[in-house]
Formats: structure tokens, sequence, C-alpha cells
């Protein structure tokens, strides 16, 4: 009937998303507030960690290929950069979290992380539930 | 030596600790490293084995306060020798699931703790159960322990959150290296011996009568198979059986709660040699019961289930039409009283958009597996 736990996916996006209120492109910041931000992200994931809720954390590169299947016998085909793409995603977390309203509030504060002039940045970062196994009671 | 027997002397061997004097979170870590220690090749099989688990935990109690030597208080305990005590009763073993299960504690964090200190699981095979990694879970399992380090383990509790935390092991569906549902029916059997309360016993009857049909619920490629269309065959008749008999007794007693509703359900699901046979009629008595009982939207929409096969789809429908259509399954409901009523295009529909708002994988491929087949009629 119910479910303890949720997994939620933590989406941050290169490209794609809304556009934030401190919209400076990270390599116009200043080297002091690049690594203010990296900490920032760190500290959060340690503190996760801490609270028994992080479950994985990746960055992403931004350049990439797609790929398909293209045959029988024929090598995949490949194409990209993925220039003309609009959505482009920069890494994500996983969190594993009581409730909803508890993954949103981490959303929030791992938005707030520093940007341009040690001020937030308000990034939109995307929240998806996942999939979870099957309950065993359903009727 | 039998790691089951041992996982099962677990609680009351903690209890043993505290009220020798050890506090919980030192004890409950004491008795993990017997445990270790105890299936480690060449350990033997000491003839009590629930001797030799107190001792060597205690001496492990021991060691671990003489290396914490900012803590005087436990220093001063480990110089004494540990006092006769009166042997470890099975109080003990009811006060850890109430300690566990404390309200204090978020669902997830009872959850662990009590698979940990009253199941003897590694935090490593919690870890494994519920998919996350294990240093997430040693965390989670140590605030929860420093939440209930104020709670007095002589305490009274509330069963009712213990069987809460039960039904939450055996309904998760994951798997890791542990089978979550056994688990719990173990942990469900064992509080039947230290307490006499019915709802345990309505609880322990509806694990068996689910766990009875396991074989037959999925297909051999993990698909989801409904009750309706399932091979009753694979049934496990014994299971049923004892699950039959727990619940008649309980029910005998007249206090009847949640659980037992539940399993009275269960029960005529297990009673039908074919769907066809199923007393609906019967079934829906109860869940007009269950909605008494805890007057919950998930067993309102159940109900409007019920009482489509009782009394036709177009009954359904109007009970469902009552319900706020935000509830998990709605969709899937009302796509399959639409497809019992004859008006296949709106079950496709439904169906498809019902798979969309699926929360787990093999009820979304079977729901879109319902509207592909309507739509290729």
């Amino acid at each position: 009937m119910e479910h303890i736990m949720a997994k939620y996916l933590l989406l941050k996006h290169y490209r794609g998303a809304p556009a934030p209120v401190n919209d400076v492109p990270m390599d116009k910041w200043t080297p002091e507030e690049v690594t203010a931000h990296i900490q920032y992200m760190n500290d959060f994931a340690a503190r996760l960690e801490e609270t028994g809720e992080y479950v994985d954390g990746q960055a992403l590169a931004p350049e990439g290929t797609w790929v398909s299947y293209d045959g029988p016998g024929r090598p995949p085909a490949t194409d990209g950069p993925f220039a003309e793409t609009k959505d482009l995603i920069a890494g994500w977390m996983i969190i594993d979290v009581d409730s909803y309203e508890r993954a949103v509030e981490l959303a929030g504060e791992l938005s707030a992380a520093p940007g341009a002039g040690g001020k937030p940045i308000h990034e939109w970062l995307e929240l998806r539930p996942f999939l979870h196994a099957a309950p065993t009671i359903t009727e | 030596m039998n790691a089951e027997l041992l996982r099962s002397l677990t609680p009351s061997v903690i209890g043993v600790l505290v009220r020798r004097g050890a506090d919980f979170a030192a004890a409950e870590d004491a008795v993990q490293d017997a445990l270790v220690e105890a299936v480690r090749p060449g350990a033997g099989e000491p003839r009590d084995p629930k001797g030799w688990l107190v001792t060597v935990a205690w001496r492990k109690f021991l060691d671990a306060a003489r290396a914490d030597t900012a803590r005087r208080r436990r220093e001063d305990l480990a110089d004494r020798e540990p006092p006769p005590g009166p042997a470890a009763t099975s109080d003990d073993t009811l006060r850890l699931y109430f300690l566990c299960a404390h309200p204090s504690l978020t669902p997830s964090s009872a959850v662990a703790l009590t698979l940990r200190a009253v199941g003897g699981l590694t935090t490593r095979q919690i870890a494994g159960a519920y998919l996350v990694p294990e240093a997430t879970m040693a965390q989670r399992i140590s605030r929860a322990k420093r939440t209930v380090s104020g709670v007095r383990f002589d305490q009274p509790g509330d069963v009712a959150t213990v069987l809460r935390v039960l039904y939450l092991v055996f309904n998760e569906g994951y798997s890791g290296d542990v089978d979550l549902a056994a688990e719990a029916i173990r942990l469900t059997r064992q509080l039947v011996t230290v307490i006499d309360h019915p709802e345990v016993a309505g609880l322990l009857a509806l694990m068996l009568l689910h766990h009875a049909r396991r074989a037959s619920r999925t297909g051999p490629d993990g698909s989801l198979i409904p009750l309706a269309e399932q091979d009753r065959s694979r049934w496990d008749t014994s299971l049923i059986a004892e699950g039959i008999a727990i619940l008649q007794a309980a029910l005998a007693r007249d206090r009847l709660g949640e659980f037992q509703a539940q399993a009275a359900i269960a029960a005529l699901h297990a009673d039908a040699q074919t769907a066809a046979e199923t007393d609906w009629v019967q079934i829906l008595e109860w869940y007009d019961e269950l909605v008494r009982l805890t007057g919950s939207p998930v067993v309102r929409l159940n109900r409007a289930v019920a009482l489509g096969e009782a009394d036709g789809p177009h009954a359904g429908l109007a009970a469902l039409a009552a319900l706020d259509e935000s509830l998990p399954r709605h969709t899937a409901v009302a796509a399959y009283l639409h497809e019992r009523a004859g008006d296949l295009d709106t079950a496709a529909r439904l169906y498809a958009e019902a798979a969309r708002k699926a929360t787990n994988a093999p009820e979304r491929d079977h729901l879109t597996r319902q509207a592909a087949r309507l739509n290729s009629r």
C-alpha cells in the first residue's frame, strides 16, 4: 500500500533548464567563486551521507555522441556532438528519502549553491522519482 | 554455527547486555561483532549457542568500552565483573521490537534498525536489500540509534508501530541477497511467541497468505501476473492452511483490526479454486469493515474493485467516481472497470494513462500490455 523510502534523481542541466536568477556562465566567475561552488556541492553530498540519504552522484562531460543500430553486420551509426539538442545533462545526484517533500527540500538546498558574486545561482534542478519494485500486497 | 539460529538470538542477547548496564547502541554493536565471529570458519558448534553469544558479545562490549577511554562511565563498568543477573526473558525480545519501532524514528530508520537489532542482519545485507550504499545505511542506523538513545529500554511500547514496521519490511519488493518477505515472516513469527495479540496473529496470517502465492505472482521474465490469471496450482497450500488457521483463531477472539480484515480478504482469495469462484460478496463485506476500521482512501479504491466484481462494473465505476482521482492506481482501476463494462476505447486510453502514472516498473509494463492488447484488437 505504501513505500517507505523513495529514490529520486536530481538532474543538473548544462542547457535545457529555465534560466536561473544568477545567470552568469561559470567561466566568467572568479576562481575563488568556482572553488566555493564545488566546495558547496561536496559539502552537500557529505551531509547527505551523514543523514543516510545519499546514494550516488556523478558529473557528465558536455561533449557526447549519438549512437544507433545501423543494421546487421554494420558498425553502429554515430553522430554528434549533439549541438542542436535543447537538453543537455550536466550530472546527477541520487537520493533516498522518506518523502517527496524532503526531496524537494534537498533539491532547493542544492540549487542554492553559490555562483557569481558568491550569491546563490537559483539553478533549476529537475527532480525525477525512480520507479520502485512492485509491492507484495496490492489488493 | 547456524546463522539462522544465531540471528534469532540477537534481540535477547542485546537485552542481556543492556540489563548488565551496556547502553543499547554499544550492546547492539557488540552483538553484531559477536555474530560475525560466530559464523567464521572454525568457530565450532557450542552446546549452548546463546550462552556463547552472550559471553563473546560481553567481551566485545568490554573491549570496545576499554578502547574508548574518553568514556569514563563505561570504563568503570568494564572493570566490574558482570552481575550474574537473571536469564534473558522473552520480554527483552519484545522490548527490542518496541525500541526499534519507536515513534520518534522515521519509518525507514525504524525498518533499518529493526532488521539489524532484532533481525541480526548486517548493515551490508540491509543496504543491499534497499539498494543504497553500505555507508549510507550505516549512517542511517547509527542516527536511528542516537534517536532512541534516550528511550528507556523497559518502557512499554505500542504494538501497532511494530506491526507497521514489519508490514513495510514484508511489502517492500526490493531484493538483495536477503529475502525481505521471508525475514518479515520470521520476525513476525518470533513476535507472536512473545506477545499475545490478535492483530499480530492477523499480520502473520496476512503475510503467509500472500507469501503462498509468491511463485505464481510473476512470470519467468519477471512480468506481473494479476490474481485472476495466476496458476493456482502453484499456490503453497500448506502456507495457506497455516495462514487460515492462525486467522481463524485470531478472529474467534472478537477483537477485529485492520490486519485481520486484510488477512480475511486474502483468505477468501486463497479459498477460491478458480478466479470465477471468488466470493466477492464476502470480500466486499470485509472491505466495508476495513473502511470502517481505517477510513483509508486506498482501501476505498480496493473496495470499488470488489464492488465491481460483486455488483457489476457500473456499480464499481459509480463508487470510483466518488474517490479522488489522484489516488495511486485510480486510473488503472478505472481502466479495468471500463473494460469490464465493454467500453474498450476508454479502457485502452485509461490503461495507457495509468501506465504513465505507475510508480513501479512491473505494473507500468503490465498496464502498457493491457493498453496494447486493446489497441491491437
